[in-house]
């Protein structure tokens, strides 16, 4: 099946501004889905609210549009009772990290199969740019006009910390090695997060004055660098992308199978 | 018999009520009064294939159940006042987007922490008017565990044939009371199964255009009709959309979808009204002391009677003007400020002759307290 064959094609044009990162996701992600050679039927998509949240509008999968931040709750739900389901939860750094910081984590704790993406622009598009959880000390954003003390914490960190078995980072201008993390997070059983990091030119570039898309593209280009780079240990400041963590371990629904029949057993 | 005659909590009567009804999901955050329930379902739901979700909050907890009666099983999550005020967002998104699930609320009294092992009806308000925007609720209570069992039940049969959440309103002292409960054996009280569509896959489906009869056959999320579904508002397939002729019809739909419905939705229980000068109108544990006075004062030859209301929401204004028609007081019986007086004052013909008998201490009202307020209303000292 061609990736065209996964959208919604009448409910594009899609919202998104133009040269936002997130079009490139969605791109990306298709691409996984398609080199895994899912059908349409086996995939949930169940997102939040935001920018990033819209994403589940415009594929042909079973999606579930639900409210700020609680995504994964819904998303626990629905794999709970279909348990043969493919979940795909797309967030924003906001709708996961700030007001759905609670839900990630213990997602992430129980280990449940669900893959979950962060498209972390670093900033509330939809709202029109006021400072995320994400945005970091020192920027600029509409409530952060004399710039930011709220400081960020790091999403690979915190996933691995919060128990995720499957950890990963990537960007906007590696949108090849992000299809190939998405496709192997999805395989992965148990809780994935990939973090993708993606620009958004219209607030958080041009608030702080980062340029256009093209070059908030290249600024991922010349700060990124691969897990365990040389170019790392020259430079301890570029930010690691790749695969930090892929284990297996008992996954959370696998677990209450047999659970269950630990219960039948002492009926 | 003896098999289904059992002496339980109340918390434990909403549980088999729960089970009769079909319900196969549950998931929940430890709170008092509410916790029986989670516990035990926590040990019922795995032993029939059925899921027990421990969630890191409620607001996870009522998002969860929606999530897994979409894919098509009977839900629930129980709760208390603080947890249900953390609810209140999602309770709205399965107002929106019409996915069945059961709330149960056993009420302590508040605002906030308040008083967690106390009685209160002080949630009435909160179920009806609690998450934003308009909308219209379906909201039960009970008095004894028979009728806890029952009004479960009938809880679960609303919320699948009208593809809405539906609040159950109990109460501390309902909740941890211990008393006689009969299960009724299968087949002996009605269990609705949900409307499913006959629509195959591949095939266009409509999952929000309501059917003449007002009824959206649901397709189980993950199945064979893919559609999208949301908390905007939304088109017949379920696509956002700001139109605002669809934005005024999908709002009368889901108003007059419970609203027209007042009377097949009234639940109510009478008991010596059809001479009686003085009325009484409560719900919950104050209608046992409503009806513990009303028998004792009968005993003695007054005429006084109780309604006591099963369903709160939507108001069965319509019921509580007939039966106050002839009374010459009403007195309304409740352990809040008076959240159901308001209802009825505006119900009844002369809201003059209406009057509050209420407890707002943590303390269960008893007859005596009614008694008080009934004396007072006739001009005589107490």
């Amino acid at each position: 099946m061609a990736a065209r064959d996964y959208i919604r094609e009448r409910f594009f044009p899609h919202i998104w501004c133009q040269g936002c990162g997130h079009g490139i996701v969605l791109n990306s992600l298709l691409r996984a889905i398609e080199k895994l050679g899912l059908s349409k039927n086996e995939i949930v998509m169940a997102s939040g609210i935001g920018c990033s949240s819209r994403i589940s509008g415009y594929v042909d999968f079973h999606t579930l549009h639900t409210i700020h931040g609680r995504a994964l709750a819904f998303a626990t739900g629905v794999k709970m009772s279909r348990p043969e389901l493919n979940l795909i939860v797309p967030m924003g750094d906001g709708d996961a990290l700030a007001i759905g910081g609670n839900h990630f984590i213990h997602a992430a704790r129980r280990n449940i199969d669900i893959t979950a993406i962060i498209m972390n622009n670093r900033i509330y598009g939809m709202t029109g740019g006021q400072f995320s959880p994400l945005s970091g000390f020192g920027t600029i954003a509409t409530t952060a006009p004399y710039t930011n003390i709220d400081h960020d914490f790091d999403i690979v960190d915190l996933s691995m910390a919060s128990g995720a078995s499957f950890v990963a980072r990537t960007t906007t201008y590696h949108a090849q090695q992000m299809a190939d993390i998405f496709r192997q997070a999805i395989l992965h059983e148990g809780f994935s997060v990939v973090e993708v990091m993606s620009q958004c030119p219209t607030y958080f570039g041009r608030k702080n004055k980062l340029g256009g898309a093209v070059d908030m593209m290249e600024y991922f280009r010349d700060t990124t660098t691969p897990i365990g780079s040389k170019a790392k240990k020259k430079n301890p400041d570029l930010i690691e992308r790749g695969i930090f963590i892929q284990e297996d371990r008992p996954e959370y629904c696998s677990e209450y199978d047999q659970f269950i029949e630990r219960a039948m057993k002492g009926n | 018999m003896s098999q289904n005659l059992k002496f339980v909590q109340g918390n434990e009567a909403c549980v088999e009520g729960a089970l009769y009804a079909g319900l196969d999901f549950f998931a929940g955050y430890p709170i008092t009064p509410s916790t029986e329930i989670a516990e035990h379902l926590a040990a019922r739901l795995p032993r029939i294939r059925g899921k027990y979700l421990q969630m890191e909050d409620e607001i996870a907890s009522i998002c969860a159940i929606i999530g897994a009666s979409l894919t098509g099983h009977k839900v629930m999550t129980a709760t208390s006042g603080p947890g249900f005020s953390l609810m209140q967002e999602g309770l709205g998104y399965s107002i929106m987007a019409q996915i069945p699930c059961v709330i149960v609320d056993v009420q302590r009294g508040g605002p906030s922490t308040g008083n967690p092992t106390h009685v209160s009806q002080g949630d009435v308000n909160q179920a009806r008017w609690g998450t934003h925007g308009d909308h219209a609720i379906v909201t039960y209570t009970a008095s004894n565990h028979q009728d806890v069992f029952e009004m479960t039940v009938e809880a679960f049969n609303t919320a699948e044939t009208y593809r809405t959440p539906v609040i159950l309103l109990l109460d501390e002292v309902v909740g941890h009371m211990r008393e006689r409960l009969i299960i009724p054996e299968n087949g002996e009280m009605p269990v609705v199964e949900r409307l499913r569509t006959s629509v195959k896959g591949g095939v266009d489906y409509h999952p929000y255009l309501p059917r003449e009869d007002g009824r959206l056959p649901m397709s189980d999320f993950g199945g064979e009709n893919r559609y999208n579904v949301t908390g905007l508002f939304h088109d017949m397939w379920g696509f956002p959309t700001d139109n605002p002729k669809t934005v005024h019809e999908l709002t009368r739909h889901l108003v007059d979808k419970i609203q027209n419905r007042v009377h097949s939705l009234a639940r109510f229980k009478e008991y010596y009204l059809d001479d009686a000068r003085v009325v009484l109108i409560s719900y919950g544990s104050a209608a046992r002391s409503s009806l513990h006075l009303v028998e004792e004062r009968r005993s003695r030859g007054e005429r006084i009677g109780l309604l006591e209301l099963q369903t709160l929401w939507p108001f069965p204004a319509g019921i509580v003007r007939e039966r106050c028609a002839q009374a010459q007081s009403v007195v309304v019986v409740e352990m809040n400020m008076g959240q159901i007086l308001r209802e009825v004052k505006v119900a009844v013909e002369d809201p003059e002759k209406v009057f509050l008998a209420n407890r707002i201490d943590g303390t269960l009202i008893s007859h005596r307290d009614i008694m008080d307020i009934i004396r007072i209303s006739q001009a005589k000292g107490v």
